[in-house]
């Protein structure tokens, strides 16, 4: 007894010890502890340890959860991973605390004369059903939606996809991925005609250069930051972060760079100029590999309701490309970007200088941007001009904020226009889904309907009546939030909301579900890195919490579709993988199957013949190339990736004599996106317990605002008022403000604008003018 | 019995002095950075009143910048 008492103590002080390490690694990137502590931390004990990818963040990297007595205990970086190498981030250690905060959600809740009753989760799934038959009988199949997230598994999303695309036949499936990575995807499939990173996280092990685009990889990534630290230590690479603000990734870096918001269009192009006029250019590769494209510009910003643009690809050549970028020497561009003329030339020669490996890595930054897909194309030039593409070490990387994002949203397909391979308005496409799918090809509807931001409008105006809200807070995370959470309120709406704890969007709920979460139920994520992981439940749901895919499945059955939904509990994630696997066989996106999934930390997709594909659309890695040369871009037709004549162009909402700042949001270390999880696990709420307002130190002293003084933010949109943080964790420029976006008591998307990208729909949450006053 | 890991910032030049300061209490071990100007502080004591009186010293000690709770544990 006294032994296991002493054993017990000394496990929890190890964890204490690790804990502590883990927060200051992510204060003080590549602080060192002697190794003799480090070798103390807690080797096992009597736990039994599985693995699972993390849930926290897009990384992905590899746990082992340590369940003792049906209860996960502890958590620690996998080893074999090659993702994280046995590392963690603060969140992952911490992540199964969030499983067990007080207020876990455990029955179905149904909203009565205002007041929520619990009820059985039959009779829940009853009335959901009951619901949809008669919102789709009364206002047609359009008027029901689903809107998921990038946390959905590769089930879940798949279930939803299956159930109101191919069963029901609308497009109303939208998902939060779409806030996050949508000008991703548009980068993606206009530069080379598929989605997702050519290269692999083992390109930091090679690279000489990163340079960050806007990406706070610090706090972001923190466990692929700790990589490129690592690789400074041993190979002294340069890491260069090119930012709008300072953060603790532009103090740990080589060098910080800022530029004015949304002018990185501007460098990007002045980058290439460089490049071409120095002779950089790869001509062989350009030649062989390359075509020249230009598109719209003036698309405007989305701002209306059914706003509608398509872009008008236009073949070029190389000298009008060139004539194109005259308008952007570094010196033109200086003067719109305030980044120097000598550090753009400084940029291009790493870009330029054949004997560097170059990695380009970004995230939210160039995403969540009104002309994202735009400055995804231009940086994907960059790596093409130059060669500097799908080898060991050139990569421009773009990185995920969410665990399954990409394996999900991307892979799966729960977007409007897309399908689990290809999209909704390609007939063959259609033809390939509905045969797995098992239902009528004409049940598919060929067009798009909605993206999110226009799902939400369209809710507002009573176009959708219905609305299934799986594993995200939109009641925290949609731009010029006020105007949908009203939405969502009036008459006529039906919103069902599937989570693990109360929310501000559980809030406007009529049926609220407990979800099972994340280890709770089976499932697989999938990372930035193209990699599939799969974790099995290693613990009973908490109460009557049923996993998202279940949930769908049930609701489905009552709807009739028992045939398409034929899948036993026992049995049905891996039937679903199954099926899945299906939709994407053939050498471009081959899926591992799942008993590899069980024996190894992940696979990457293509996986063909047994091996995962770390390098596409190279030949000496990637087995779908097949014009006999080094490279073959087989996602375009011409077998050629596409160099995109983008120009800059503003910002919808710039800074004028009534809003004189920018405001830019984004997150912090301790939470996961909205905190719903992240604020119930003590140590990170402790950390990091409220929102801010991030103020530049000249401007703050001028308007006498200390850290912790009310701010008072006001835009066309609303006002909000927040405490001070001056001189603390990141310091914007002048003319600047930041604000997190995780604190449900403090919702700064109240006052933020909704204006996107015209090709991707994803919103801009980083640019609109504000006021800044103390209060 | 509470354990609790806490990040200490000793004010500039006095990583060592506290270091020392703090190894010199019971119930504490400490465990400095190799590279950077931080310790990291683990208390172990037999109750809350103590626990309280404990961090109220090391609080106390003068080359200390700051202390910043990170985890906090009751193994009874
Ligand atoms: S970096 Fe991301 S995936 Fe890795 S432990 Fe942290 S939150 Fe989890």
């Amino acid at each position: 007894m006294y032994t296991s008492l002493t054993n017990r103590r000394s496990f929890i002080k190890k964890m204490a010890i690790m804990s502590a390490m883990t927060a200051a690694a992510t204060m003080f990137p590549g602080i060192l502890f002697a190794e003799e502590q480090e070798e103390k931390l807690p080797k096992g004990g009597n736990l039994d340890w599985k693995k699972a990818p993390c849930r926290f963040c897009g990384v992905g990297c590899g746990v082992l959860v340590g369940v003792e007595n049906g209860k996960a205990v502890a958590v620690k970086g996998d080893p074999k991973s090659p993702v994280n190498k046995g590392l963690c981030c603060v969140k992952g250690y911490h992540s199964v605390m969030s499983i067990y905060g007080k207020d876990r959600l455990t029955k179905p809740l149904v909203k009565k004369n205002g007041k929520y009753v619990e009820t059985s989760m039959k009779e829940a799934l009853d009335l959901i059903a009951s619901k949809m038959k008669t919102t789709i009988k009364d206002h047609g199949k359009d008027a029901v939606s689903i809107y998921g997230s990038g946390q959905w598994t590769i089930p879940d999303g798949y279930v939803a996809s299956k159930l109101f695309k191919g069963c029901i036949g609308t497009n109303n499936v939208e998902a939060n991925a779409r806030l996050c990575m949508a000008s991703a995807v548009t980068g993606f499939l206009t530069s080379f005609g598929l989605d997702e990173p050519m290269g692999c996280y083992e390109d930091i092990d090679h690279a000489d250069v990163f340079i960050l685009w806007g990406n706070n990889m610090a706090e972001m990534h923190p466990v692929l930051f700790s990589r490129l630290l690592d690789q400074r230590l041993k190979r002294g690479v340069k890491i260069i972060d090119f930012a709008t603000r300072t953060t603790r990734t532009s103090m740990a870096a080589d060098k910080s760079i800022i530029f004015q918001p949304q002018t990185d269009l501007a460098v990007a192009n002045a980058i290439c100029y460089e490049i071409i006029k120095n002779g950089w250019v790869n001509k062989s590769f350009v030649e062989k590999h390359c075509s020249f494209n230009k598109g719209l510009t003036n698309m405007g910003y989305g701002l209306e309701d059914k706003y509608k643009f398509k872009d008008k690809p236009e073949k070029i050549d190389f000298e009008a490309y060139k004539t194109f970028l005259e308008d952007y020497t570094p010196e033109k561009v200086e003067r719109i970007s305030g980044v120097s003329a000598k550090d753009i030339k400084y940029m291009a020669a790493y870009y330029g200088d054949p004997n560097k490996k170059v990695m380009s890595l970004w995230c939210m930054g160039m995403n969540q941007h009104t002309r994202g897909t735009w400055i995804n194309n231009l940086v994907y030039n960059i790596h093409l001009l130059t060669g500097k593409i799908s080898t060991p070490g050139n990569s421009p990387f773009s990185l995920t904020g969410q665990p399954s994002a990409c394996g999900t949203v991307r892979e799966v397909g729960t977007l409007t226009h897309k399908l689990p391979h290809g999209v909704v308005m390609k007939k063959e496409h259609r033809e390939h889904a509905a045969k797995i799918w098992d239902v009528p090809v004409e049940n598919i509807d060929p067009k798009p309907t909605y993206h999110t931001v226009e799902m939400f409008r369209a809710l507002d105006r009573g176009d959708i009546k219905f609305m299934w809200i799986q594993v995200t807070n939109p009641m925290v995370t949609m731009p010029k939030l006020k105007r949908y959470r009203d939405a969502c309120k009036k008459e006529g709406r039906f919103i069902v909301v599937s989570d693990i704890y109360p929310t501000p969007t559980t809030d406007i709920a009529d049926v609220i579900l407990p979800s099972a979460m994340w280890i709770e139920r089976e499932g697989m994520y999938g990372n930035s890195e193209r990699r599939t992981q799969y974790f099995e439940q290693m613990i009973q749901p908490s109460g009557e919490a049923m996993s998202d895919t279940w949930q769908i499945v049930e609701v489905a059955k009552r709807l009739g579709y028992e045939k398409q939904f034929y899948y036993k509990e026992e049995t049905h994630i891996e039937e679903i993988y199954n099926e899945y696997r299906r939709h994407h066989e053939g050498k471009k996106h081959a899926m591992a199957p799942l008993e590899v999934l069980k024996t190894q930390p992940g696979a990457q997709w293509p996986y063909v013949d047994g091996k995962s594909t770390k390098w596409r659309f190279n030949s000496e890695y990637d087995p779908a190339c097949s014009n006999g040369e080094k490279f073959h871009f087989y996602g375009k037709p011409d077998g050629k990736a596409v160099i995109w004549q983008r120009p800059y162009e503003p910002a919808p909402e710039v800074p004028d004599k009534d809003y004189p700042f920018w405001l830019c949001t984004g997150r912090v270390i301790e939470h996961w996106h909205t905190g719903s999880m992240t604020r119930r696990i003590p140590v990170l709420h402790k950390a990091m317990p409220h929102a801010y307002v991030e103020l530049n130190p000249e401007e703050a002293k001028q308007m006498q605002i200390r850290t912790g003084d009310s701010v008072k933010l006001t835009t066309k949109r609303g006002e909000i008022i927040l405490p001070a943080s001056v001189n603390e964790r990141g310091v914007p420029e002048k003319g600047q403000v930041f604000v997190p976006f995780f604190d449900e008591n403090m919702l700064i998307n109240d006052i933020t604008l909704d204006a996107f990208c015209p090709i991707s729909k994803q919103p801009d949450y980083k640019k609109c003018s504000v006021k800044v006053e103390k209060v | 019995m509470p354990i609790k890991s806490y990040l200490a910032h000793p004010h500039n030049g006095k990583k060592e002095i506290l270091t020392k300061a703090i190894n010199a209490l019971e119930h504490c071990e400490v465990i400095p950075a190799e590279n950077e100007n931080l310790l990291i502080v683990v208390t172990e004591t037999d109750n809350k009143e103590q626990e309280d009186l404990l961090k109220e010293k090391i609080e106390n000690i003068e080359s200390l910048k700051l202390l910043a709770m990170v985890s906090g544990f009751n193994t009874k």
